[in-house]
């Protein structure tokens, strides 16, 4: 990235923006979702665009994720760039078997006869007193399938490269967007157009005692946390994971190589979700250099986050809890 | 807005099927023509035959047969404009992707799993048909989600205002699934390029048609606003002319149609059924009295296009290519096991975990 300049920006903004430039750029551009025309959508994410470029590029579906994801997938089989959005991550599931069994599968299936340039954007995540059904997170369920990308920036920066990265992708993308972080992150945005490869862990502070790895708003969580601790004298090296799939381990090994110590912190259950593939792939792997067990700070066994201030409290790992587990760990 | 015509559904069945009259000089159709649908049917019935026999000597582990449905998947397959328009078939639809290019050869490269199956290289069971080349599009098992891909390159077409159409295709145990019901609401919604062919042969696996659909699938047209026709599939010319009337509207942004298709599958739903389990031999038997192939051998002596020799002769060439297209596959290799990595992306290398 060059001396173009840079804009302070939230995620929201963000991704309006580089949808916005990207439209203009590619006429092969398609937008479709729930009240993504008239409305804008319901986060903002596609305001002004209906006006600017037209209803058939912009097109208000009917509230069907199953359709959003078939015509996406037949969009993009006749070259054009879908880019579908689901209104919250906890309605994708009418659509999983259209994402699982077919955009998932098609490249594998017809051995590389048809493939797929589609993105799927879907806000995801708690801590916005959203409870069961918007507050979810979906990406162990996806990221388990091969043929699928499983994205999840937590900055400004990265939502933009990333974004880009997964519109030009010859394969199909579900980009997830934690809703919390929308107009709570802001960060400077480079102006210029890049992309962010995916598959590349971001080391986003040093440290020599800890590993911390997470994703979304909790590695905000896991920053402050870490940051907290410094004063102790307790160095924490945290990762933003950043893409799910391809998950980005060579990273992860490298700091846990050095640190000796791993944790691992995600709002979703901590049964089978990412923190139980990274703290598996470090036991295979670098098992002899740990001097103490992972950690894995996840979302307790419930069907999902409960709506009560209390409740929600309880199911969301916070920076007070990651703090007192890292300090844990680093003493340990 | 849906423009609200009168009559939009109809039904043709019970029309006049009278022989020794000519019927598709009407339709645009050559006598050529009428020889090529001939032999498209006869080459999907003596290729189904041809499989169940395979299967019987345990050399095709897994058939899907056609038998009964030809008449329909040819006289609707022939409506469509090849290298042009876009073929999204189901499992059935042997005849149809015959029609869209897919040679016998090809075909059981698919039944046997082999390498050079242009569908998938062996990955996936037999009749999950696919070629780019063809522009067949990929399918897979889960029923009707072709539906949804069809309307979404209808939607590509009308964006890119490009005259050519889609097609697809699907039983009527297909129309339940919800993939199908979202898919002919937008092809309404936005009066796509799109014509749906519901190929009804009464059962999906054992669950007959009065099980599974309420109303009549053609009737459903009518609450998506679009025409609904239904006509006898075991009649290729009436077949081809309802599809053609809706090829006809679609390419001059007329919109989508739903047309069903009547007709009987002679053989069990595939080889790991038994329709013994579920409905009478007499039943099948008088199916098989309306087999569309007779039906057109019949249609063409009284029109005096084929006689009797002529229609032998071509029963032998087709079978002739048939066993030859078997043994081309018989003889062909395996995929690879190195290669069952490739083609999970198309950028990022295959991981063995
Ligand atoms: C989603 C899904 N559910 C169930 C099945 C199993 N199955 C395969 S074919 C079939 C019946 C389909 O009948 P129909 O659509 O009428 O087509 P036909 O086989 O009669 O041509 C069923 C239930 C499937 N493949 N996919
Ligand atoms: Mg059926």
């Amino acid at each position: 990235m060059t001396a173009t300049g840079v804009t302070e920006k939230n995620i929201i903004q963000t991704i309006h923006d580089t949808l916005h430039d990207e439209m203009k750029r590619d006429d092969r551009m398609v937008i479709l979702g729930e009240d993504v025309g008239a409305r804008g959508g319901v986060f903002r994410a596609t305001m002004g665009f209906l006006e600017e470029f037209g209803d058939e590029r912009v097109i208000d579906t009917p509230l069907d994720e199953c359709l959003i994801a078939g015509v996406s997938i037949g969009l993009a089989l006749d070259d054009m760039r879908p880019v579908a959005e689901f209104q919250f991550a906890d309605f994708i599931f009418p659509g999983f078997n259209q994402i699982v069994q077919e955009a998932a599968r098609i490249r594998y299936r017809s051995n590389g006869d048809f493939g797929l340039p589609m993105v799927m954007r879907t806000p995801w995540g708690g801590g916005v007193h959203g409870a069961l059904y918007h507050s979810q997170s979906i990406e162990a369920f996806f990221a388990h399938v091969p043929g699928l990308k499983v994205v999840a920036p937590s900055t400004p920066e990265d939502a933009k490269g990333m974004l880009i990265q997964a519109i030009e992708d010859p394969d199909p993308v579900l980009y997830l967007e934690h809703k919390k972080t929308y107009r709570l992150v802001k960060g400077d945005v480079p102006d210029e157009r890049y992309t962010i490869p995916f598959g590349k862990a971001k080391v986003v502070r040093e440290g020599a005692d800890v590993t911390c790895v997470s994703y979304g708003l909790m590695h905000h969580f896991c920053l402050e946390a870490a940051n907290r601790l410094a004063s102790d004298g307790i160095e924490v090296e945290v990762i933003d994971l950043r893409s799910i799939y391809p998950l980005d381990m060579d990273t992860v090994l490298e700091s846990v190589g050095k640190t000796n110590k791993a944790m691992i912190v995600y709002e979703d259950n901590r049964f089978l979700g990412v923190g139980a593939e990274v703290s598996a792939q470090i036991a295979e792997r670098a098992l002899f250099e740990l001097d103490g067990p992972v950690v894995r700070i996840g979302a307790p066994h419930v069907p999902a986050m409960p709506y009560a201030p209390t409740l929600e409290h309880w199911f969301l790992p916070d920076p007070d809890r990651i703090e007192q587990e890292m300090r844990k760990l680093a003493e340990y | 807005m849906v423009p609200s015509k009168g009559n939009r559904v109809r039904s043709t069945m019970g029309g006049e099927l009278s022989e020794g009259k000519d019927r598709h000089t009407e339709l645009g159709l050559k006598e050529e023509d009428l020889v090529d649908m001939y032999r498209y049917m006869l080459t999907a019935r003596f290729c189904d035959e041809r499989q169940w026999a395979l299967n019987r000597q345990g050399k095709a582990p897994f058939v899907v047969p056609v038998s009964g449905h030809e008449g329909a998947q040819v006289g609707s397959a022939w409506a469509f404009e090849k290298g042009k328009d876009v073929f999204c078939p189901y499992y059935r639809d042997l005849a149809l992707v015959l029609v869209a290019g897919l040679t016998p050869a090809e075909v059981f490269m698919g039944l046997f799993g082999k390498a050079a199956d242009p569908s998938s290289g062996g990955r996936q069971m037999p009749a999950h048909w696919g070629s780019r080349a063809r522009n067949i599009i990929t399918g897979s098992s889960p029923i009707a989600t072709q539906v949804l891909h069809a309307a979404g390159i209808a939607l590509a077409k009308k964006i890119k205002k490009s005259d050519a159409i889609v097609g697809t295709w699907f039983g009527e145990g297909g129309t339940s699934e919800g993939d199908w019901h979202g898919a002919m609401n937008m092809a309404g919604i936005h009066q796509l390029p799109l014509v749906l062919v519901c190929e009804n042969n009464q059962y999906a696996i054992s669950v007959h048609e009065s099980k599974q659909v309420a109303g009549r699938v053609f009737r459903r047209a009518e609450g998506y606003g679009m025409p609904g026709i239904e006509g006898d599939g075991n009649d290729v010319l009436e077949s081809y002319r309802l599809t053609k009337e809706a090829v006809d509207r679609a390419r001059s942004g007329g919109g989508p149609s739903l047309i069903e298709l009547r007709t009987y599958r002679f053989y069990s739903h595939t080889s790991d059924d038994d329709d013994r389990t579920y409905r009478s031999k007499e039943e099948v038997e008088a199916a098989k009295k309306k087999d569309p192939i007779p039906a057109f051998e019949r249609y063409l002596s009284s029109v005096e296009v084929l006689d009797e020799h002529r229609i032998a002769e071509i029963r032998e060439e087709v079978k002739t290519a048939v066993a030859e297209g078997v043994k081309a596959a018989e003889e062909a290799d395996f995929p690879d096991p190195a290669t069952a990595m490739n083609n999970v992306y198309a950028d990022l290398p295959g991981e063995v975990e």
